[in-house]
């Protein structure tokens, strides 16, 4: 699937099309199919996103969701080297998640 | 150390508040990001992975205490505690919100300091010898040759486009501590007849195409120092490859017209230039000099007690030697064992401000290796900074060893990596302390990139590792015989790459092949360039 990400505009959080808006977590991006060109032009009007772009994914047998490129997978969750400031501290497979 | 004049405060503040202006207009909607992004970035203000980055200036990597603490107190209250020290002297922070990028600002210019020309194409931070106004071995502190180019190249209208970005850095001892012959001008302040004046090197740098700065003029008058340094950029701003980005920098333009001719040019604008009078008066460098005077150092104890081990060995290999006898420089590594090169918390920053204070005449330094320096320190008072020091976690005795290595953030901040470098400083650190290897390496500079911008300087590494992107797939490349020193030598590549565990294995092996050659007293880098490449080889590729 195609999904798209980008950074929040005020803080610069990376975050995901959910379908409606965005999301912090990557689970909650959905395939955007056809509709990119549509959605960044209010999103981006609407100065919500910085920077988007759409990036390869795969939904998952449990519904999560898995960007092909290890730089996405970093970006889903946070540096590898700080655990504790990632999206999930407490997942100690979070790092075998994204290598 | 240098203090702001009302002028350069007055340029500080004006520029906050224009930032502060252009934030909001981003903010409302009125301007689109290809509008604001060179704006941000003329404010040190990235765009990375997980948010935006500040880089702060550090000029010649000086600072005080009261800067090192406004350091400190902004990474608490706008980051996540944390900050970077960079090869650049400079420090960067990783989680910043647009919404604050201003008030940090404007905390930074009321301790004197900003994020103006950290990045776009114009003269960046200058850089220097982190032991300046220190060392045994300097003719004159370089720094206020350093202030001066700083004041010269700070909003100089007509180099505020150059081509690409530019980096200078000034040494005044044989012994490079700053890389200079890796920078787009490395200038060499010298003595010649009893006059000082300065060397000129021009057009090295690393990246994708590392180039070794050639000698364009071994002796340029102190009168006529900014006259030369400019003759040396108008000619890059006119001549530079606008065109590629990947050829624009000043070593692909000195190295495509030729030593020869690039010189010939520069003495030609010199020569019309000097008839112009642009060199600002002489009276400016004397009017800078008195603010880097030497403290008042005392006479103490030239020794210490060695009956602590611990305390004994952080001597030997973390302190430098001063020009006063009863003083030394002492280096704070950011290395410690399994850590993140270059990283330390507002806690630890504050405390080095506050040690500093106390031990060090209000003095810090940050080292082009990603540590800090307390550049004055009594002898007599190095076991209480070490006791102060080893107990916040900044005590490793490494200096110089294979675990002071440097890493650029690589894939776990930085949006142009291949792949991470940090993890790879981490486990070598721990590999090699854990089997004592370190110890018997002795001197070892290791420098590891994400990719090949050569943020981690791995090109100038005696092991040099820079990360690729393999089909998807981290993948490390190994490289041999770097020297960023008054040696200065490229690395090679030593063949095709390795994965993760792969290279850490290959580091393990090419320094057995050290110890197993080496002559007398001989360093890594000394034992390659007398036995070459093919036995590293043999030991890494040969399946036998
Ligand atoms: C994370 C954000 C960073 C970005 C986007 C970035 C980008 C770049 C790029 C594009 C280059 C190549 C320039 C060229 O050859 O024209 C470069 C070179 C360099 N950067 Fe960075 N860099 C970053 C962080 C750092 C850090 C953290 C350090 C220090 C640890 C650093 C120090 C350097 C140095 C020393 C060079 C090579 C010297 C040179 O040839 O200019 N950079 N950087
Ligand atoms: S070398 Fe590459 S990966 Fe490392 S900081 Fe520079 S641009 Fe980023």
């Amino acid at each position: 699937m195609k999904v798209l990400t980008g950074n929040d505009l005020k803080t610069g959080d990376v975050i995901w099309w959910t379908g409606s808006g965005w999301s912090r977590h990557v689970d909650d991006a959905v395939d955007v199919g056809a509709q990119v060109d549509e959605i960044l032009a209010t999103e981006e009007a609407a100065r919500r996103v910085n920077v988007p772009y759409v990036t390869e994914a795969t939904r998952e047998v449990d519904g999560s969701v898995r960007p092909a490129h290890i730089k996405d997978r970093v970006r889903a969750l946070g540096p590898t080297v700080r655990p504790d400031l990632s999206l999930k501290p407490k997942d100690p497979e979070a790092l075998d998640w994204i290598i | 150390m240098y203090q702001y004049d009302q002028y350069d405060q007055a340029m500080v503040d004006a520029r906050v508040e224009e930032f502060r202006d252009q934030a909001r207009r981003r903010l409302d909607g009125s301007l689109t990001e290809d509008e604001f992004k060179p704006l941000r970035l003329m404010n040190g203000l990235y765009l990375q992975l997980h948010a935006y980055m500040l880089r702060v200036a550090i000029p010649y990597g000086t600072l005080n205490s009261a800067q090192m603490t406004a350091l400190a107190n902004i990474a608490d209250k706008y980051d996540r505690g944390y900050g970077h020290f960079t090869t650049r002297q400079n420090l960067q922070y990783n989680w910043i919100k647009l919404e604050d990028a201003a008030d940090i600002l404007a905390d930074l210019a009321k301790v004197e300091m900003h994020a103006i020309q950290t990045s776009g194409n114009c003269i960046r931070n200058i850089s220097s010898d982190h032991f300046a106004g220190a060392a045994h071995d300097e003719l004159v502190d370089p720094r206020p040759y350093a202030e001066l180019l700083r004041q010269w190249s700070s909003f100089h209208p007509e180099f505020t486009y150059l081509p690409r970005k530019f980096k200078i850095a000034v040494v005044a001892a044989e012994k490079d501590r700053a890389a200079m012959r890796l920078h787009d001008i490395g200038i060499q302040i010298v003595e010649k007849d009893g006059e000082v004046g300065a060397s000129f090197y021009v057009g090295g740098g690393m990246g994708r195409t590392p180039m070794i700065a050639p000698m364009i003029r071994d002796f340029v008058p102190l009168s006529q120092l900014i006259t030369y340094a400019e003759a040396c950029l108008r000619v890059y701003n006119r001549y530079g490859r606008r065109d590629n980005k990947y050829k624009a920098r000043i070593k692909i333009l000195v190295h495509e017209l030729g030593k020869d001719e690039y010189t010939r040019q520069v003495e030609e604008e010199f020569a019309h230039m000097l008839e112009q009078g642009v060199e600002p008066p002489i009276d400016e460098l004397e009017r800078i000099k008195p603010f880097f005077a030497d403290p008042a150092f005392e006479d103490g104890v030239k020794s210490v007690d060695r009956s602590d081990p611990d305390f004994a060995l952080w001597v030997d290999r973390n302190t430098h030697r001063h020009k006063h006898d009863s003083y030394v420089s002492a280096v704070i590594s950011l290395k410690p064992v399994g850590g993140i090169p270059g990283d330390a918390t507002g806690d630890q920053m504050r405390l080095m401000a506050e040690l500093a204070k106390q031990y060090s005449f209000d003095e810090l330094r940050i080292m082009h290796t990603q540590n800090v320096v307390l550049p004055h320190v009594k002898i007599a008072d190095l076991h209480a900074l070490w006791t102060a020091l080893d107990a916040a976690g900044l005590g490793a005795p490494n200096m110089d060893s294979i675990e002071d290595m440097i890493a650029c953030p690589g894939l776990d901040y930085c949006a142009l990596a291949n792949a991470r470098s940090i993890p790879l400083a981490q486990r070598i650190s721990e590999k090699f302390d854990a089997s004592g290897k370190t110890e018997k390496l002795g001197e070892l500079k290791l420098k590891i990139s994400g990719c090949i911008n050569a943020c981690g300087h791995h090109h100038a590494g005696h092991i040099g590792i820079l990360g690729v992107d393999r089909k998807g797939i981290e993948n490390y490349q190994l490289s041999l015989g770097g020297s960023e020193a008054e040696d200065t030598s490229l690395a090679k590549i030593t063949g095709p790459g390795f994965t993760e565990d792969g290279v850490i294995e290959a580091v393990d092996k090419v320094t057995d092949v050290y110890l197993s050659q080496k002559e007398g007293e001989e360093r890594f880098l000394d034992t390659y360039r007398r036995i070459g490449m093919t036995p590293f080889k043999e030991a890494l590729y040969d399946k036998a």
